[in-house]
Formats: C-alpha cells, structure tokens, sequence
C-alpha cells in the first residue's frame, strides 16, 4: 500500500522534481519557466508536476489562460508529523531509561 | 502566492512522565544523553558511536561515529538545570550542519516535578518555519536555501536511513 508519506518520498527521489521544487522555492511558475534550463522535455514537466500534487508537495491554480505551480504551504503538516513521530520515539526512550534506573536503584 | 505567518507552523510538542526527581531526570536526558538516545536518529555518515550534549550554554550537541568523524547537530541557547534547556535544531537538508541559528528550529525541553516524586518532561520542537525561507520570503524573490522542501527532503532522508 502507498501511503501518503510514501507518496512524498516517491516524489523526492527523483532529481528533476527536486530541481521543480528547488525552482519554485523562489515563487509561483507556469510550467513553461519551470521547464526552462531543465534536461527534459515539457510534457515530462507537466508529468514530474502531476507527481508533485498527488504528493501534496505542488498545487496548481488558474492565472488568466494559464496555470501557475506553486509549493503547497500544507506540505508542513506531514513535516509535523514526522517530528512528531521522531520525539515520541526519543522520548519513549528516555522514559525507559529512567524505569531502568529505577528499578536498578529498588535492587 | 499564499503568505506564511512565520508562526504558520505550530510546534510539535510532547511530553512523558518519569520515575525521577527533576534533576535525575534532567541529568540521564543531558549528561547521559548516550544511554538513551535512539542509535537511528544521528546524521552521520557511518554508525552512531556516541551522543553527546555539552552541559552549559553555548555547548554542543554533537555525535561521534564509527568512522572517526564528529556530527554537530545543534547547540544549547539556554542552559537552566534541572528545570529547562533550549537546543538550536541545525539540521539541514543534506544531513548537514546548519551554522546558522536563524534557519535552525529549537527545541525546547522542560522538567517539572508532579509531586508525587516523579517528573514531568515536556519537550516542544518549534520555529519549523525557519528552517526555511518561508512563502512570505519567497514571495519577496529571496532566493533562499534551506527551503521547506528541503525539510522534506531530511523527512526523506531520515525514512531511507531507517527502513
């Protein structure tokens, strides 16, 4: 099964969406400018785009007869949970540490 | 383009409650940061072969591999045993060391006693926002590294390391 968090990976692995995102860092783009100095054909762009908003990692909007891509500002959220998940696993560390030391000291 | 509040990001926070007085609790978190910590969370390029957080302000929190070399990771901004400290979160993207405190996260860690002999540990990551140069910036044309992307890419880069 492909979770969401998979998705997101899948969609980082591959260099040119990394070089799609690093552009669009800067600003909002129509795939034209995004394709511009990239070794790729256009159609390939718009394809690498579509990964990138299943991802949830790009979202596209109407701007006149065109579309503008820009980062989607909600990608935080799964970056929340990651350091959720990476405390939790820390901190169920410690706590079994101290029980550790405890028990130890009752000896 | 939608603007980012640089509080956009709201903090991850967590706590636990241990058998320990605070200061018990605060010196095995710190001083004895190694017993504990999970060999899986380290940025270096060989395996973790300790942990360290130097007790005091401005002090390192550094790890020393198999391979000799050393990982800094973060640093201490505020040093109050056995009540609260804060770390500079100076990661980038690249697993690397990320100088530079205004695109570094903290973490702020607090031990509050219960009463009851035990402690209280609460633990916020926060200023997530920083790590890069947020929509607001971006907006302005700033051409920053560090960006938010690049968080998912240490997202990335943490899953491949584990799995």
């Amino acid at each position: 099964m492909t979770t969401y968090r998979d998705s997101q990976l899948d969609a980082l692995g591959d260099r040119t969406r990394r070089a799609i995102l690093a552009k669009l860092r800067r600003g909002p783009l129509p795939v034209v400018d995004i394709a511009k100095g990239l070794p790729v054909s256009r159609p390939a762009v718009s394809q690498h785009l579509k990964v990138l908003q299943e991802a949830k990692l790009v979202v596209a909007r109407p701007e006149g007869n065109r579309r503008l891509y820009e980062l989607d500002p909600n990608g935080f959220s799964s970056l929340r949970e990651y350091f959720d998940e990476y405390w939790g696993v820390a901190l169920i560390a410690f706590k079994r540490r101290i029980e550790q030391l405890a028990s130890e000291d009752e000896a | 383009m939608t603007a980012i509040a640089d509080n956009e990001v709201a903090p991850v926070q967590k706590s636990v409650t241990v058998r320990a007085t605070p200061e018990r609790a605060f010196q095995v978190f710190t001083r004895e940061f190694d017993s504990w910590w999970p060999r899986s969370h380290h940025i270096g390029k060989s395996p973790l072969k300790r942990a360290i957080v130097e007790e005091k302000a401005g002090g390192r929190c550094y790890s020393e591999q198999e391979d000799g070399t050393e990982c800094d990771w973060g640093s201490i901004l505020v040093w109050e045993p056995p009540r609260r400290f804060v770390l500079a979160w100076q990661i980038t993207h690249e697993w690397g060391y990320q100088p530079d405190l205004a695109k570094s996260s903290e973490v702020e860690i607090r031990f509050t006693p219960t009463g009851d002999g035990r402690t209280r540990v609460d633990l916020e990551h926060r200023h997530f926002e920083r790590h890069g140069a947020g929509a607001a910036t971006m907006r302005a044309g700033v051409a920053a590294p560090g960006g938010w992307s690049d968080l998912l890419g240490l997202f990335a880069a943490q899953v491949e390391k584990t799995s």
